[in-house]
């Protein structure tokens, strides 16, 4: 968009025919390709990881980085997400894809709804609220018995059989979430590309202005968050049904909310590429911490440390510095 | 009947300490228009400050001034690392900027003292009247509130330095341009907020149990009080925290525990979307 | 024949204070109201009040015959109705076309934003902007904001058009250069309601003129009458240089072709 946006009608209905179109076909022929070169199992696990990360913060980016509003528990669609999946799967007996798809658009929903309330609030306030929405979620899964309460669903091992048995089932799951990564990636492209993503942000920069310049702020802002639920909630299903487990503490673990949020900023927000720069890093850093005997234990001290710097001497991330640096590079890499 | 009186009482006491974490909570976001999510740590600090020291051997109220001085030196420090540079930067930045420190403070904690249950033990008599019996931690963690919102509102409405604090908060340019070092005063106020969160967090380890990862609790605790108070108004904070407490006191014998931080996270969002800019706050343009 | 925006009665106070008190006029399709008055008369107010950013306490407003009395900006936007701020406000990280493309994406036409790029650079280059399209909002000079802020408006393609004191903070040749941009804008048939403090400008742009006071109307009609309205100099005479200004305005506007 950054005036690198052809402006012929014709032209710009085709985002296929934009370079910028590949290179994130690339980025997904990278993730799906590595592993299976020497059916690499630990190169595909420690991807799949960074696939579920960038997934996390390249929904969030639009949140953070297109309208300007820090969401702390964006985790929460993916808790939930994986919850409705599981429940589904389990006795109600879905097939994973149904799941997930329900998982996806009910998620979505309940984010418009909770939206429409919790937008109201600006700045600070907002960023609390979304804090308080994870805390409500979680007290409330904690007590409902049909999800099995504080303790959790488990699904039965079987179900893999449906996936061609345990091995191949998480080939399977890994490029599915390789997919729904990829989906991210287009998603945010398109809403950047779109009318809507002009209007967010406008919203990000002055909220007021837009207001007066005629966006609909309060419509737009929860689209936005609920858009921004649906990817997640899927690639939680995913996730969950990789360990057929899921129980509270683990589905709405701030920590992955915040780690979200250090990957879009080491990237750079409201950049497509960026939250793909910072979640591949941000996973090889971990990746290389965790079998650190010293390190293993500080991982948020480390994620703190890391954020505090580069709000403090890289506020634009790896894309601003490669925007600063090579100012051309801004009409390809967005 | 008697014990929802007691537990209405009980209530005002433990939130005026509320308010008190509150206080510093709002100075900060008044003057220096920082939202500092370190709050949560620095209540936390407080919290293993009273129990580090008594286990050194020092008196369980006599930590409170020692918490004190220490609180605004950490404070002052804080501000240097990670407030000073983004100070008139978007709000954003302020807010992930102390978010990471937060982080930090909490991950280190954390590694040296996991996420037990720690419990200090305060040896004060209880005082009893008519039917009702109220818990002498709770009567002095009011007292000593009360005291020192006292003395802090003497500081901000009699003092010269409390007096730029204000200006500050009022109109930071207007207040360097009669010569005010803003500098100065903004790392003072900070200093100051996270000297009352330790505090606060001090009084509140005399009361209850906690563990290193309470802090977030206790903020949001502190983020529903401003909603009530108003947004920059120390006095307001007070009112808001012992409205908070009658809340509490009012709903927890009626429902479990562990829906109590949901029901003030409603109350929140509500107060917050009825009155934008605080329940008690005087209506201003 | 109903004129294109009526106020009716319009009030709002904030705590004690009554910034507006039963205002009513009319601005009639195609002209250049001017809107004067002392500060704090209620000017910035009654802009807030009209496109709906405060909503009246009493009153009515109605824009092409519409009641739009407390609707909220950004559909009021979508009736045709577009302002500048006194104090600009762009989106500081977006381009000159970027923010103009908001303003054609989300204003009368609500264009899409294939077709919003040609709106929008049309009305930077309309203001003079021509040669800063990609340059950040935030490298522009306080005058390049001035007119930043006027593009923006333009490109939503307005039928009514506030400006709040678009020459206030220019040198003059900006200020004649913006005059000029004013003047071809009314050619252009968009309604013009302005408020401003350089009397000789307002004096000969406008085709009327209404006085505001302590937010009540003190005076309405054309530019010569209200330079000679006792009233009008007294509530100037606080600032006799001010009031001076308003007499050779209205010499202006006699010897103006």
């Amino acid at each position: 968009m950054r005036g690198g946006a052809p402006g012929g009608s014709a032209k710009h209905a085709a985002i296929v025919r934009r370079p910028f179109f590949w290179i994130i076909a690339l980025v997904i022929a990278a993730f799906a390709v590595a592993p299976l070169l020497g059916n690499d199992v630990e190169l595909r696990e420690s991807l799949l990881l960074a696939a579920v990360y960038i997934t996390l913060a390249s929904n969030l980016n639009i949140m953070l980085g297109y309208a300007g509003y820090v969401n702390f528990g964006s985790i929460v669609f993916f808790g939930l997400g994986g919850y409705l999946c599981i429940y589904l799967m389990g006795s109600p007996g879905w097939p994973l894809v149904a799941a997930i798809l329900v998982a996806g658009a009910g998620v979505s929903l309940l984010a418009l709804l909770f939206g429409l309330g919790i937008l109201r609030l600006r700045g600070a306030y907002f960023a609390l609220g979304t804090i308080g929405v994870n805390e409500a979620v979680q007290a409330f899964v904690s007590n409902f018995d049909p999800w099995g309460g504080s303790s959790g669903i488990y699904l039965s091992t079987e179900l893999f059989q449906a996936l061609g048995g345990p091995m191949q089932a998480l080939w399977s799951i890994y490029f599915l979430l390789v997919a729904v990564m990829g989906l991210s990636l287009y998603l945010s492209y398109a809403i950047k590309s779109s009318k809507f993503g002009l209007g967010l942000l406008a919203i990000g920069q002055n909220e007021d202005a837009a207001a007066v310049l005629g966006v609909p702020t309060a419509l737009y802002k929860a689209l936005a968050y609920s858009a921004s639920a649906f990817l997640p909630a899927i690639a939680g299903g995913l996730y969950f049904f990789k360990s057929a487990f899921i129980q509270p503490t683990d589905a709405f673990d701030l920590t992955f909310s915040t780690e979200a949020i250090v990957i879009i900023m080491l990237g750079g927000q409201g950049t497509i590429i960026g939250p793909v720069l910072g979640g591949y890093f941000y996973e090889e850093l971990r990746g290389w911490l965790l079998t650190s005997e010293t390190f293993s234990h500080f991982q948020l001290v480390v994620a703190g440390v890391l954020l505090l710097l580069i709000v403090l001497f890289l506020p634009g991330g790896l894309m601003g510095w490669l925007h600063g640096r090579w100012p051309k590079l801004r009409r390809v890499l967005e | 009947m008697s014990g929802l009186f007691a537990s209405i009482i009980d209530g005002v006491l433990v939130g005026s300490v509320y308010g008190l974490a509150a206080m510093g909570l709002t100075l900060i976001w008044g003057v220096t228009d920082v939202v500092n999510l370190t709050h949560g740590s620095a209540i936390v600090a407080g919290m293993f400050g009273l129990y580090l020291l008594t286990s050194t051997g020092v008196p369980p109220y006599a930590t409170l001034p020692l918490i004190l001085v220490g609180g605004f030196l950490v404070g002052l420090l804080l501000y240097w690392i990670c407030v000073h540079r983004v100070i008139g930067r978007p709000p954003l930045m302020s807010l992930l900027s102390t978010f990471s420190v937060n982080l930090v403070l909490i991950g280190l904690g954390t590694a040296v003292w996991g996420t037990a249950l720690f419990n200090v033990p305060v040896a004060l008599p209880s005082v009893s009247w008519q039917r009702y019996t109220f818990p002498g931690t709770h009567i002095l963690a009011a007292v000593l509130t009360a005291a020192i919102a006292g003395c802090l509102y003497v500081f901000l409405h009699r003092t010269r330095l409390g007096k730029a604090i204000r200006a500050v908060a009022n109109n930071r340019g207007a207040a360097e341009l009669v010569g005010i070092p803003t500098t100065q005063v903004l790392s003072l106020a900070f200093g100051l907020g996270v000297a009352l969160a330790g505090v606060s967090g001090m009084l509140i380890a005399t009361l209850f149990p906690f563990t290193l990862l309470s802090g977030d609790a206790y903020q949001l605790k502190s983020f529903v009080v401003i909603v009530l108070g108003g947004l920059g108004n120390p006095t307001g904070a007070l009112l808001g925290g012992i409205a908070l407490g009658l809340v509490e006191g009012l709903s927890t014998p009626f429902m479990p525990v562990s829906w109590t931080l949901v029901i003030e996270f409603v109350l929140f969002v509500i107060v917050l979307i009825a009155y934008p800019n605080g329940l008690l706050a005087p209506r201003r343009a | 024949m109903t004129a294109l925006l009526e106020l009716d009665g319009l009030s709002k106070s904030f705590g004690g204070v009554r910034a507006v008190k039963g205002l009513s006029f009319a601005v009639e399709d195609g002209e250049i109201l001017g809107l004067i008055g002392p500060n704090g008369a209620g000017k910035s107010t009654l802009f807030n009040l009209i496109n709906g950013v405060f909503m009246p306490d009493s009153g009515r407003l109605r824009f092409r015959g519409l009641d739009i009395t407390g609707t909220p900006p950004h559909r009021v936007a979508k009736h045709g109705l577009a302002r500048t701020h006194q104090i600009v406000q762009p989106l500081e990280a977006m381009t000159v076309i970027e923010n103009c493309m908001v303003g054609a994406c989300f204003g009368r036409e609500n264009l899409p934003r294939a077709q919003a790029l040609d709106t929008a650079r049309e009305a930077a280059v309309f203001v003079g902007l021509e040669d800063r399209l990609e340059t950040t909002a935030a490298h522009l000079t306080i005058a390049g904001k001035k007119r930043l802020e006027l593009a923006r408006a333009l490109a939503a393609q307005p039928i009514l058009l506030l400006l709040d004191e678009v020459l206030a903070g220019l040198n003059p040749t900006e200020i004649a250069h913006m005059i000029g941009v004013i003047r071809r804008l009314r050619e252009r048939g968009i309604t013009i309601l302005m408020i401003e403090h350089l009397m000789q400008a307002i004096m000969s742009l406008s085709d009327r003129i209404v006085v505001l006071n302590s937010g009540q109307k003190l005076a309405e009609g054309a530019p010569a009458a209200i330079a000679n309205d006792p009233a009008v100099i007294e509530a100037y005479l606080g600032d006799p240089a001010l009031a001076r200004e308003l007499q050779q305005g209205s010499g202006d506007e006699r010897r103006a072709p």
